[in-house]
């Protein structure tokens, strides 16, 4: 990675006795990467960066800026500025005072001010609204105003909290692709929390998947996706079937698992699980192939088939009452429920998952 | 369609009634009475003059106006260094301790407000609650002579009048997005700044709806000055009270009263615009 931008070192955070938000996470962010912090509510990704933007102080631990503590620094000395989740544009202002008001601040000269506040407005395609209110405009023209007037401070890092999160879907994408080409444009580093796994794979360089005040995993979209660590990030970022079995023997790279129903082969991935050791797999659902005839896989009955825009999804039961689920394109399967098939994937599809949690359980 | 709206108007036509019979026309009347001469002794004759008007501009009376009017300056101003920040905090506090503070500020209000005043002289006097315990605390040698004064009266005014400019300040605060003084703070505003340039801003018209709230009826609480002022200092409410009675000159307490309204009725139609002005969307 290139230089550092910004570090969270062993960083504890609890509004409670009872209820840790941040276990000790430690997460280093390099110069103009696109980060996002990917979870379900309540896994503490607001409050990661509402510590970096320090509006949150920490129990412990420390947040380095440029290799310079800030951890107990206010926020309007951190050169960090964030894009809210409402936006908090000021309802008083005018798009332009809303848009220099950082500039303002910092006594800047007010022709400059209004030279780069329209500057800032051509940047984000809105040019010419200076005279408008924010009650004004659109939801799209008021995240494009927000960004605005964060950008326009310069900010080492640009901290984004859900910002497409109140967007209709045809909004999001197109802000999407504009965010990351404004990000790439830029160069300034961006943190970006988002619960929409999509979202995140689509725009960031690094994804680290959030839970319950840890990071399950941090990694590229691929590594994320196609190489999921734990069964979290398996099931939240892909969607995937989680199946628990035992470990038989490897064959090459390849791992040979027993589970309910039949045996199958997964990719060892660089794993040497012991023979009986519990596995966990997980395969995301369009990798399941469903076999009529019964040759080949894991026994299973059908319970449920339904249709969702041009994508077949059927559910599956194992033997021992496991649910997997299958999709596909096309709505051309004859299965019916109550049917018994078997299903089977390939072993480069099956990715061991929690290897690390099972061996500790282990010793 | 139409038929609908005609019922419509029979719907409120009880309200219209109502208001006609106990609001315009008492006012009315009174306007009328202005323009009336009083009849020696008691009574009203019903001649036109316009001698209640001028005689209010008599050097006398005119005092009484201005002197009026600097105590409910005074007041507000004591009442708005109180009650903004009391309102602000107030909207800051957890849901549990709100609802507290809302059965502080209202538990007063059970008692009669006459009752209180008297409760403030048994305070307030010579030989009082707080002249015993200024000396005690060796702040002062001899006992302050505060009740009676004009002190006395600011400070009843500011008592009575603080909870309706807590509760106007507190109810535009409590509608206050906290998340905009995070986003000033986060771009750069020292606290204060950003209070400054956000959170007042934002609750300003709450502050000027206080000020209504407080500098009309401070104008005429007549009772305040006549129980801590002791009659010595004569205000517009006492005048009018006191030429509706004593003086038995109903005209001229009716131009009196004439005079008031129309000066309430320019504060508030001057502070309609000032808010308008301001364009201050987003609140209230």
């Amino acid at each position: 990675m290139a230089d550092t931008c910004l570090e969270l070192k062993n960083i504890r955070k609890s509004f409670s006795k009872d209820e840790t938000v941040l276990k000790e996470i430690s997460l280093s962010i390099g110069k103009g990467e696109f980060i996002t912090l990917l979870g379900s509510s309540g896994c503490g990704k607001t409050t990661t960066l509402r510590i970096i933007a320090g509006l949150e102080m920490p129990d412990s631990g420390q947040v380095f800026l440029d290799g310079r503590d800030v951890t107990a620094l206010p926020p309007e000395a951190r050169d960090v500025n964030t894009v809210f989740q409402n936006y908090a544009l000021f309802p008083h202002m005018t798009v332009a005072d809303n848009i220099g008001y950082g500039l303002k601040l910092r006594k800047v000269p007010k022709a400059e001010i209004k030279k780069r506040v329209s500057q800032m407005l051509e940047l984000v395609q809105l040019p010419g609204y200076e005279k408008r209110k924010p009650s004004e405009l659109s939801g799209g023209q008021r995240q494009r105003v927000a960004i605005a007037r964060s950008l326009i401070n310069n900010p080492k890092v640009l901290l984004l909290d859900e910002p497409l999160g109140a967007l209709d879907l045809q909004l999001r994408r197109i802000m999407q692709l504009e965010l990351k080409k404004l990000q790439k444009k830029l160069g300034i580093t961006f943190i970006y929390i988002t619960h929409d796994q999509e979202e995140a794979i689509n725009m960031s360089d690094r994804i680290a998947v959030m839970n319950h005040g840890t990071f399950e995993q941090i990694g590229s979209p691929d590594e994320i996706y196609n190489h999921p660590k734990t069964s979290y990030v398996a099931t939240f970022v892909g969607n995937a079937n989680i199946l628990k079995g035992k470990a038989e023997e490897l064959e090459g790279d390849k791992v040979r698992v027993s589970l309910a129903g039949g045996s199958v082969l997964a990719a060892a991935d660089g794993n040497t699980p012991a023979k009986a050791a519990p596995v966990t797999l997980a395969v995301r659902s369009e990798n399941i192939v469903l076999d009529e005839s019964c040759q080949r896989g894991l026994l299973a009955e059908v319970v449920e088939k339904s249709f969702a825009g041009g994508l077949l999804r059927v559910v599956l039961k194992l033997t021992d009452g496991t649910e997997v689920i299958a999709s596909r394109y096309g709505i051309d399967a004859s299965v019916q429920p109550g049917q018994n098939v078997t299903c089977f994937f390939e072993p480069e599809n099956a990715v061991l998952v929690d290897v690390e949690k099972e061996s500790g359980a282990e010793s | 369609m139409k038929k609908k709206k005609s019922g419509a108007v029979w719907m409120i036509l009880p309200l219209y009634i109502f208001t006609i019979i106990f609001v315009a026309g008492p006012l009315l009347y009174m306007v009328a009475l202005s323009f009336a001469q009083p009849k020696a002794g008691h009574g009203v004759e019903w001649i036109f003059t316009l001698e209640n008007y001028k005689k209010i501009l008599d050097p006398v009376y005119m005092q009484t106006f201005t002197g009026s009017f600097k105590l409910a300056l005074t007041s507000t101003l004591f009442i708005c260094l109180i009650g903004y920040p009391f309102g602000y905090f107030m909207a800051k506090l957890s849901d549990k301790w709100k609802k507290r503070a809302m059965i502080f500020l209202m538990l007063p209000f059970w008692v009669n407000s006459l009752i209180r005043l008297y409760g403030w002289m048994i305070i307030l006097q010579t030989k009082g609650l707080l002249n015993h315990a200024l000396k005690s605390l060796g702040l002062i040698d001899k006992p302050l002579r505060i009740l009676y004064s004009y002190p006395a009266i600011v400070i009843g005014m500011t008592y009575v009048l603080l909870p309706f400019m807590i509760l106007s300040v507190y109810s535009s605060a409590e509608k206050l997005d906290w998340s905009l003084v995070e986003a000033a703070r986060d771009l750069g505003a020292k606290p204060f700044k950003a209070f400054w340039t956000v959170s007042f801003k934002l609750t300003l018209p709450g502050l000027l709806s206080g000020v209504i709230l407080t500098f009309v009826p401070s104008m005429g609480l007549f009772f305040i000055a006549d129980i801590l002022g002791g009659n010595k200092i004569v205000l517009v409410g006492s005048l009018i009270q006191e030429q509706m009675t004593r003086g038995s000159n109903w005209p001229f307490a009716a131009a009196l009263a004439v005079v008031l309204m129309i000066l309430t009725t320019l504060m508030i139609m001057l502070y309609r615009k000032i808010t308008n002005a301001k364009e201050l969307e987003g609140v209230g």
